[in-house]
């Protein structure tokens, strides 16, 4: 069990007392859709977990497969900006002021924002943690720099790669949780193995002093509740997204948000009956 | 230009973290971090391996064809009325481009890393045929990554592939053109890192790339010098070459740097022009960013989405450009000039009958822009352009575009 706590909405939704099982993380893209119905997709998702990811489209996401590329490209035919993002959370917190909402991304949207500008305002909007795939500690200074002046996480990413050589260069810098990448690969295609995920997330949290949340590779409700069972957050996305897909391909509009929070539901509850956390 | 650089200083350049003054780096997905470390390591050594050089060197002179000549255009010099006029004759290697100097030092490399599985993505499928050629020569199994409009376009270079042995794997996101078949590999490689050595072909992407195909393609650079001073008994007085990525022109531009005497060129696509949204000319038209693992001048948008590029040449069909022209951009070591799709068909046109040389779409950009090089040193200068290809490959497209049925 980790005793890491800053005060913020990150670290207590891990911290929650007599309730130490693991957390269920969503992810959704903004803006995908459109911005209305990812809206409405956030709040009712954010319902079923504990932190909700909110994808930050863009261009050429290099780390994706299929479907969140997909997504990203629906959201940017949507015409979502990296403005409309922010605004999707500021609005979120009008009603919701409990579940985190870690943004995540590629960098060059936020180095076109600016990283100062970017950290405030997301800071401001109600966001708590930034997610960028494409840069690696060596290259984060700056960027860290600027979340820790707006008192936002940066979370680093952890994979199947991380030897013990670079161990020390991930964890550094990093809070809030630490996110391991089950497999060598992009999202949703290669399937996590419950088992080869324990050790790695058993050092990571020695490392870092960090809950570590599993994601990539996540689609069943069975796979997230054997993943629950050793990591203290299980990270769901292309399952979720494929149902947006799903519904707008059968044409049917008015029953996205629907198929989608049916989903979240149903992995949120094999998540929170797996087991208690890092016992 | 920084005063604070000192002409010897340029093979400084990058640092240790792969940096051109503000550009290059490694931004890259955690999972391919370790790998781009040991590629870093592993490249380090086979430069300063005196057998590994020699090893290259063999390859290239007896398999791709080097030293290859330094040509005099003649006719394209009474044309202009100016300073005479070299084509360094990269078209003339095997596979009939200067990536062949690239491939074959970064497959050896790759064998040398114990790797088993090679892939590459391809615009104008000139960087494909060349991977796919070595592949074959060394017996490694090859995917090549090139978008779908582009497979569309170069057929013939396709088909070349697939009799090389090589899988071609068609990209249908986004405009289905090179950046986009560049995500495909990279997705590719972060999925089989175990086995996989992903071979670029320009000199972009995460360190070390970009300071490797520069060294691969100094070779051009290296040669040029010494077949001038042979021939002229002097250095040029301007050197120019088309950029993309960019590899071939800083193969030619980097053994000039400290010559501060030789006036550098690099000529990029503007395509339908630079006031459209269809052009590929990142340093004249875009502005730093980070995309596909370095920061460098991209085609974005306000919201630093990348924008699709547009060039008729496939091989300049790419929205970004190798962070050492970004840098020498910057510092104004090099001037960066533009050509327009129709610029380039016309100068195609020219060299083939002037010189009895069909140059690649590519090639004919910088050819385009010989009279603004030819005006800048004066009538007794001396300027060397780089060929980089041979236009077989691009028949069909310029046939099209003259409204000509083959």
């Amino acid at each position: 069990m980790t005793t890491y706590r800053d005060g913020t909405r990150i670290s207590r939704a891990f911290h929650r007392e007599n309730d130490h099982r693991a957390l269920f993380v969503a992810y959704i893209m903004a803006g995908d859709p459109d911005l209305e119905t990812s809206f409405e997709i956030l709040k009712g998702v954010a319902d079923e977990a504990d932190i909700v990811e909110l994808g930050m489209p863009f261009s050429d996401p290099m780390a994706e497969g299929p479907t969140i590329q997909l997504a990203a490209q629906r959201a940017l035919k949507a015409g979502t900006k990296m403005k409309d993002v922010l605004g999707l959370v500021r609005r979120f917190r009008e009603t919701d002021t409990v579940t985190p909402i870690v943004l995540m991304g590629y960098l060059n949207p936020v180095l076109s924002y600016g990283f100062e500008a970017f950290a405030n305002d997301a800071s401001d909007a109600g966001a708590d943690g930034l997610i960028i795939v494409d840069c690696p500690p060596e290259e984060a200074d700056a960027l860290t720099d600027a979340l820790e002046a707006a008192k936002m996480n940066l979370i680093r990413l952890a994979t199947p790669t991380t030897d013990d050589r670079r161990l020390p260069t991930v964890v550094k810098r990093t809070s809030g949780f630490v996110y391991y990448v089950s497999v060598a690969g992009v999202t949703g295609v290669k399937e996590a193995d419950a088992d080869a995920v324990a050790k790695p997330v058993q050092r990571l949290r020695e490392a870092s002093g960090l809950p570590v949340a599993v994601g990539f590779g996540i689609k069943t409700p069975e796979r997230a509740a054997e993943v629950a069972r050793v990591a203290d957050g299980v990270v769901v996305g292309s399952a979720l997204v494929d149902e947006i897909a799903g519904a707008l391909e059968t044409g049917s509009n008015e029953n996205v948000t629907e198929r989608v929070l049916s989903k979240a539901a149903a992995l949120a509850k094999a998540v929170r009956s797996a087991r208690s956390r890092g016992a | 230009m920084n005063a604070s650089l000192k002409p010897n200083d340029w093979n400084a350049l990058p640092d240790a973290d792969g940096r051109f003054g503000d550009y290059g780096g490694r931004y890259v997905a955690e999972t391919l971090m370790p790998l781009v470390l040991d590629l870093d390591k592993a490249y380090a050594e086979a430069k300063a391996d005196p057998e590994f050089q020699a090893e290259l060197a063999g390859y290239l002179k007896h398999y791709v064809g080097r030293p290859n000549p330094l040509y005099f255009a003649e006719r394209l010099t009474a044309h202009y009325g100016g300073a005479k006029i070299y084509f360094k004759r990269e078209e003339l290697n095997h596979t009939g481009a200067h990536k062949i100097n690239n491939c074959m030092g970064q497959i050896l490399l790759a064998m040398r890393m114990g790797k088993t599985r090679i892939i590459a993505e391809t615009g104008a499928g000139q960087h494909g045929v060349a991977t796919a050629t070595v592949c074959a020569r060394f017996n490694l199994p090859c995917v090549v990554y090139m978008g779908a409009v582009d497979v569309e376009r170069q057929k013939p270079n396709v088909f070349r592939m697939n009799l090389l042995g090589a899988e071609v794997r068609p990209v249908t996101s986004g405009a289905a053109t090179l950046k986009d078949a560049m995500n495909e590999a990279m997705r590719d490689w972060v999925t089989n890192v175990h086995d996989t050595y992903y071979l670029i072909g320009t000199a972009a992407g995460m360190h070390p790339y970009p300071a490797m195909v520069r060294d691969f393609q100094a070779v051009i650079g290296q040669e040029t010098k010494a077949q001038i001073l042979e021939i002229e008994g002097r250095l040029p007085d301007a050197v120019v070459a088309c950029v993309g990525g960019g590899s071939n022109a800083i193969g030619m531009f980097h053994p000039f740097l400290a010559d501060e005497s030789v006036k550098i060129f690099g000529v990029e696509a503007s395509g339908h022009g630079l006031n459209t949204d269809k052009h590929a000319a990142s340093l004249t038209g875009g502005r730093p960013g980070v995309l596909h693992g370095n920061k460098t001048y991209l085609l974005q948008d306000d919201d630093g989405q990348i924008l699709d590029a547009h060039s008729i040449s496939a091989g300049l069909d790419y929205p970004g450009i190798g962070p050492e022209h970004a840098y020498l951009h910057d510092i104004g070591r090099a001037k960066y000039l533009t050509c327009t799709d129709d610029e380039a068909l016309a100068a195609f046109q020219l060299c083939a009958e002037l010189e009895g040389i069909i140059p690649a779409l590519e090639s004919a950009h910088a050819i385009a822009k010989l009279p603004e090089v030819v005006k800048e040193v004066g009538k007794d200068g001396v300027v060397v352009l780089t060929l980089s290809g041979r236009g077989d490959k691009d028949i069909f497209t310029v046939a099209e575009a003259l409204g000509r049925k083959i």
